[in-house]
């Protein structure tokens, strides 16, 4: 099922003399993994309705190195780090735009320090600012008065302190944002972070996805709204466990923004 | 009052400000054990941190129960310690209440104490059920088994004592104001809303015996609060002091930033220079110790990581918040602090023992107090720093030793060494070419 996405890369746009408003980071997830494909595509859906200049990477993106960072692999981590400098400097990339928490705060936190100097936002900010500037706007209510809870992603919350964008946007979707007893900077993890998404828990009396879900459940809602691919898969997970994926879906922020405006 | 009684006062006081001071000397020798880091930075932001979080307690008030009765001892602490300088004017120079000259600002600030000491017996009988009785989760945590539930309760049953004896010791003073014509020294001066009820206590008593009870509190008042302070050491109960430099000295940078290890990019910038010479000799510099990657044992990790070891009081809101020890794994970040501070102490008693150097003793940070299954488990989600009420950082020493595990042992569980080799190979976590990375767009 192939749609008219226009995803410009980077390369493409400097064969052209062009420098994009905003560099999309993809990141792996966003790349490889099939449900945050989704994310991706919803996220570039609403780009192409604003007409916002962006352009991606493409091949010439790799990992940024957070995975590595947080299992103790310094390393690596510089190693992937330094590459994407060399890359995004070659660029001259100046504002960096990505659906990835993770990424998120690497790139804005942990680059400049190496060299690499973006000013670099969540998807979920980017988005609010689309719509403050009123390149955006939202129509319809498919998602009005329906409950939708957000899980804050410990790299956009707690990391970064970005509480309130994502929650602006459900509200602006006329929806009855819940919160769970845990949020905010009590939010708690889904499990996934500092690595953990890439091997088995150890050895204890539940997984923190389930605990988390249940956070989640707690407020009976019919989304969990996400703002990370990893929190997602760790949501999608514990609502499977809990055999409730009849019931309660779990969403990025993107998506529901993409699916508010029937894109 | 003899001279007799001067003399000794001044030697307890000495003998305890002396031993005091040692304890302070060696607690600062084995900070400094600690590598360097720079926390010079920002001092505007570092003073509003200690002004807001230690001074002003606004991250314990997260807690409103255990906040508001932390408030109550600590204003406790402070204000009754005002009361500390007369007791030390005129055990020194055999005055009786030299501040009594105040009036009524005298009046005001005995009845203030008392109130306030009232209130602190009150909150300690609070914190001791809460611990014992009601036994909250983060008390009855196995971290605490042992020592450290026992040092807990010892800390409220002293500040009961020397509460007690505080009331005890006005209420004494406050007969002996009483006695038609006035007795001995005690003059007419203070405002007593609380002893004035534990009066009566001494009603049929001679005066003389009051009065011999009255010194004994005073005296052993004195002599608790010396004791006390010398018990800090050895306590749980430093972050009264710790609190500050704590606070003052901690990250100031996003929670999500974590430090690059300059010693890595510089490895990594002669890697990727096209211009260095792959065969030239490196650099020969003998005095040069190799630097290690992360931490194995506490000389590893920085000052400030042992600072926050002696600060700890061992609140357990790191771990009530935790992820992983939630969900039932062995990470405690409470029990990181815990064993840092441990492990460090051991090792300044090794160097005490031997005249100022470090015997290696065969044992290490690593293993020996902290498992790499603890390590593993840690989702670095930084809730144990958001929930910290003094700014430490157990995630900090986490990573460090995470760090130690990986680039100086390989020894990563296996699945995060498939992890690291694939984005080696193809620069994501998974196994998928870098070629398909805009693959989803045609899909």
């Amino acid at each position: 099922m192939s749609e008219n996405l226009i995803v410009p890369t980077m390369a493409e746009m400097l064969a052209q003399g062009k420098q994009p408003e905003v560099l999309f980071w993809v990141g792996c997830a966003g790349s490889f993994d099939d449900r945050a494909k989704k994310i991706t595509k919803a996220f570039v859906r609403i780009l192409n309705r604003a007409n916002v200049p962006f352009a991606v990477l493409g091949t010439e993106e790799s990992c940024t190195g957070d995975p590595a960072k947080r299992a103790g692999n310094e390393f690596l981590f510089q190693m992937q780090a330094m590459m994407n400098i060399e890359v995004l400097n070659a660029y001259e990339a100046k504002k960096i735009v990505t659906a990835c928490p993770h990424c998120f705060n690497t790139l804005k936190n942990e680059y400049p320090e190496l060299g690499g100097k973006y000013e670099v936002v969540h998807h979920t900010e980017f988005l609010k600012s689309l719509l403050d500037d009123g390149r955006l706007t939202i129509e319809g209510g498919q998602f009005k008065g329906k409950r939708i809870t957000f899980h804050d992603p410990c790299y956009l919350g707690r990391a970064n302190n970005v509480y309130e964008a994502p929650r602006d946007l459900i509200l602006k979707l006329d929806a009855e944002l819940v919160e769970m007893k845990r949020s905010k900077a009590n939010g708690l993890c889904c499990g996934a972070g500092g690595a953990q998404m890439f091997k088995d828990a150890e050895p204890g009396n539940k997984e923190v996805n389930v605990e988390r879900t249940e956070d989640a459940l707690e407020t009976k809602p019919e989304i969990i709204a996400a703002g990370c691919p990893f929190c997602n898969t760790m949501m999608t997970d514990g609502i499977k466990n809990k055999e409730k994926e009849g019931e309660v879906k779990v969403m990025d922020i993107a998506e529901l923004i993409a699916n508010a405006q029937d894109l | 009052m003899s001279y007799l009684d001067n003399i000794l006062f001044a030697i307890l006081l000495v003998i305890g400000f002396g031993y005091f001071f040692n304890s302070v000397k060696k607690i600062r020798r084995n900070i400094n054990l600690g590598t360097d880091v720079n926390r010079s930075d920002n001092p505007k932001a570092r003073w509003t941190n200690m002004a807001m979080i230690a001074l002003g307690q606004s991250k314990m008030v997260k807690r409103p129960i255990a906040g508001v009765l932390h408030i109550v001892v600590y204003i406790g602490f402070v204000i009754i310690n005002i009361e500390l300088l007369e007791i030390i004017i005129d055990g020194l120079f055999g005055t009786h209440r030299v501040f009594a000259f105040l009036g009524t600002t005298y009046d005001v600030l005995i009845a203030s104490f008392e109130i306030l000491a009232l209130l602190v017996l009150v909150a300690v009988a609070s914190f001791w059920i809460r611990r014992n009785i009601i036994k909250l989760k983060r008390f009855a945590n196995p971290d605490l088994n042992g020592a450290p539930k026992n040092d807990a309760n010892y800390i409220l049953y002293f500040e009961v004592v020397l509460m007690t004896l505080f009331l005890l010791m006005n209420a004494s003073d406050l007969h002996l104001q009483h006695v038609p014509g006035g007795f001995s020294h005690f003059i007419k001066a203070g405002s007593f809303p609380i002893s004035q009820f534990i009066e009566p206590l001494f009603n049929g008593m001679s005066n003389e015996l009051v009065m011999l009870l009255s010194e004994i509190f005073w005296w052993l008042h004195i002599t608790g609060i010396l004791i006390f302070m010398n018990y800090l050491y050895f306590s749980k109960h430093l972050h009264i002091l710790l609190a500050f430099p704590n606070t003052y000295f901690a990250n100031l940078n996003p929670q999500g930033q974590f430090d690059n290890l300059e010693s890595v990019t510089k490895e990594v910038k002669l890697m990727m220079d096209p211009n260095a010479d792959p065969f030239a000799a490196a650099p020969v510099d003998e005095n040069a110790v190799p630097s290690k990657f992360g931490a194995s044992d506490v000389q590893d990790l920085n000052w400030v990581q042992l600072l926050n070891a002696y600060t700890c009081t061992e609140c357990g809101r790191c771990t009530s918040s935790c992820p992983a020890n939630i969900t039932g794994k062995k990470l405690s970040p409470r029990k990181i602090m815990m064993d840092t501070r441990d492990r460090l102490e051991e090792v300044g008693r090794n160097i005490d023992a031997n005249k100022g150097i470090f015997i290696p003793d065969n044992k290490t940070l690593l293993n020996d107090y902290i498992t790499p299954e603890e390590l593993w488990a840690c989702t670095s989600c930084n809730a144990c720093v958001e929930e910290c009420p003094v700014n430490i950082s157990p995630l900090s020493i986490i990573m460090d030793m995470r760090r130690y595990l990986v680039m100086e042992q390989s020894a990563a569980p296996m699945p995060i060494n498939a992890m690291m080799t694939n984005i080696e190979n193809n620069g994501a976590p998974w196994q998928y070419n870098q070629q398909d990375r805009l693959n989803w767009k045609n899909e």
